[in-house]
């Protein structure tokens, strides 16, 4: 094939992801979207091993690679899917920062030779551009990974002087950058890679683990605009496109989730946020609220012809959504009408509850959007609310309050609201929440899981 | 004598064209499926597994080689891990649709 085909080739299989992602603008077009997607790779994947001397080696490699992914890709549980898609952001992170030093040690394999031997200026520039977004994707992610595992401490991690520091480094980092670009020499590069690496962490580590929806999204964008980087070094559009689309689909969704917690970008990446506000409204428990048990519930949701139950990150947590599957089937059977209301930011990551709640196949026509049911909640009998807390926060409404203009599910309308806690702590915004002490509000005190499985038992 | 256009330029422009591209495409998806749209996003990001490609190339196998390698094997993990577990997703929302085929979308 020549070179000309091969381009072809790539631009045809750029087709194939841009019809992919159009694909998921519904589910029911979606399943093809994803084939698309496949095919695309594909196409792309066999035009590129032509170019290759030692196709032994690489198919071997992406067999070992394929094999790791589909193993995974099987094994993992939907609520763990936020560190899945963390994970993946740290390979491609990864990746780009080989390919960069691959390119930089032998120009030659990837047809960007200079008349004088070495990497053309602009390709230098490019390659360092793609090489630091790339090592910040990979610590990035790490540390995200971390932290929705578990295995690191999702509190947020401030000191003092931190913007000071990380913009220090930032700028060593770019000079560099710059002077790679003029001599290209490998110790400049080195010291811009590691520099990239910490920054990576130390950008991420003082986010909060409620502030995940958005980090996840951010890291996202970043591993296309690295992807993108890399294509620009390598004179590849394949890989411009691609990495472009995935960038801005990235950058799309941190906008969305900001924008449902009412805060900046700025706001959310400068951090802090959540920790720090713990001991902000200690004196909550003296105000009177009613608790109840799970019967109580389960006789108040017998009772009611309408329910709307929004779930929130205590689900997933809880890992609930089998359980609140049975309930609602329950409920179904003696004609009560069941349906659900997802915030913009339930979960851990943009559209986790969906996935969730399709996990236990409650059908997607039950499961609304926050615009969508926002106007039935007045006439709703009974509002179940199952580990989400800010979301629901009606003081949203007030001028002068922290959240004041974020976007809530009105569940304060409803006539009753049944709210499933582990206990009055306050959500990670730090406020206390006027609905639980609402007259018409019941709170069950529990892991989500067992309550709702009380209810069914009920 | 004719002025070749730089492949810098020709690059930018087919970047910025995608970025809009881009932009029309995911503003449609439907929020309920951000999440598949994120891991289809990632397995599609795995794309940097053609410059790795490129990069395991060359026939004298030098560390650049085994370092090209190295990032094949962690692109093909996105890839394939990428694609199924987008595939597992989509297969959950479907047989919602057939227990109810009146439902709206």
């Amino acid at each position: 094939m020549s070179i000309n085909q091969i381009a072809i080739a790539y631009l045809v299989a750029s087709v194939f992801f841009i019809l992919s992602l159009k694909g998921l603008s519904s589910p029911l077009s979606a399943r093809r979207g994803n084939v698309f997607g496949i095919i695309g790779m594909i196409i792309a994947v066999c035009a590129t091993v032509i170019l290759t001397k030692n196709w032994e080696l690489i198919i071997l490699a992406i067999a070992i690679g394929g094999l790791i992914g589909t193993v995974v890709a099987r094994r993992i549980e939907m609520t763990q899917m936020p560190e899945l898609v963390a994970a993946m952001h740290s390979l491609v992170g990864l990746a780009a920062v080989l390919i960069a030093i691959a390119a930089v040690n032998n120009p030659e394999a990837f047809g960007i030779l200079s008349d004088t031997g070495g990497l053309p200026v602009v390709n230098r520039l490019e390659l360092f551009i793609g090489t630091f977004v790339g090592a910040i994707t990979f610590s990035g992610s790490v540390v995200a990974f971390g932290k929705l595992s578990g295995k690191l401490k999702s509190a947020p991690v401030v000191f003092r002087g931190q913007h000071q520091l990380n913009l220090v480094l930032a700028v060593i980092m770019l000079g560099a950058g710059i002077l790679f670009m003029i001599n290209e020499s490998w110790a400049p590069f080195i010291l811009m890679t590691v520099l990239a690496f910490l920054i990576g962490v130390l950008i991420i580590i003082p986010i909060g683990g409620a502030d995940m929806p958005v980090v996840i999204s951010m890291l996202n964008s970043y591993s296309g605009w690295a992807a993108a980087g890399i294509g620009f070094s390598l004179n590849n559009t394949m890989l411009i496109i691609s990495g472009s689309l995935v960038g801005s689909s990235g950058a799309i969704l941190s906008y969305i989730m900001c924008k449902a917690m009412n805060r900046s970008f700025f706001n959310v990446i400068l951090g802090g946020f959540g920790g720090e506000v713990d001991s902000e409204d200690t004196a909550s428990g003296e105000r009177t609220y009613r608790s109840g048990s799970a019967e109580d519930a389960a006789f108040l949701l017998a009772n009611a012809e309408s329910v709307i139950v929004i779930p929130g990150y205590g689900l997933a947590v809880a890992r609930a959504q089998h359980a609140v599957k049975e309930m609602t089937e329950k409920l179904l059977d003696s004609g009560v009408n069941v349906r659900y209301a997802i915030h913009p930011v339930a979960g851990r990551m943009p559209g986790h509850m969906n996935v969730l709640l399709a996990e236990a196949e409650i059908p997607y026509d039950q499961v609304l959007e926050m615009d969508e049911i926002n106007s039935d909640f007045s006439t709703t009998d009974v509002v179940l609310v199952l580990g989400a807390n800010d979301v629901v926060n009606p003081a949203a409404n007030v001028p002068g309050s922290p959240i004041h203009g974020m976007p809530i599910l009105d569940a304060f309308k409803a006539k009753t609201v049944l709210v499933v806690k582990r206990s009055m702590a306050v959500g990670y915004a730090g406020l206390d929440n006027d609905l639980f002490y609402m007259d018409k509000t019941m709170m069950i005190f529990g892991d989500a899981k067992k309550v709702v499985e009380n209810i069914v038992k009920s | 004598m004719q002025e070749l256009i730089s492949p810098t330029v020709v690059n930018l422009t087919v970047f910025v064209l995608s970025v809009f591209v881009g932009y029309h495409v995911v503003w449609n998806v439907t929020p309920a499926l951000h999440t598949p749209l994120m891991a289809v996003t990632n397995a599609i990001s795995g794309i940097i597994i053609v410059g790795a490609m490129l990069a395991a190339g060359p026939e004298n196998l030098d560390w650049g080689v085994v370092v090209g390698f190295v990032a094949v094997l962690l692109a093909s993990i996105n890839v394939f891990g990428g694609f199924l577990v987008t595939q597992r997703m989509l297969e959950m929302f479907k047989k919602k649709e057939k227990s109810k085929p009146e439902g709206k979308s």
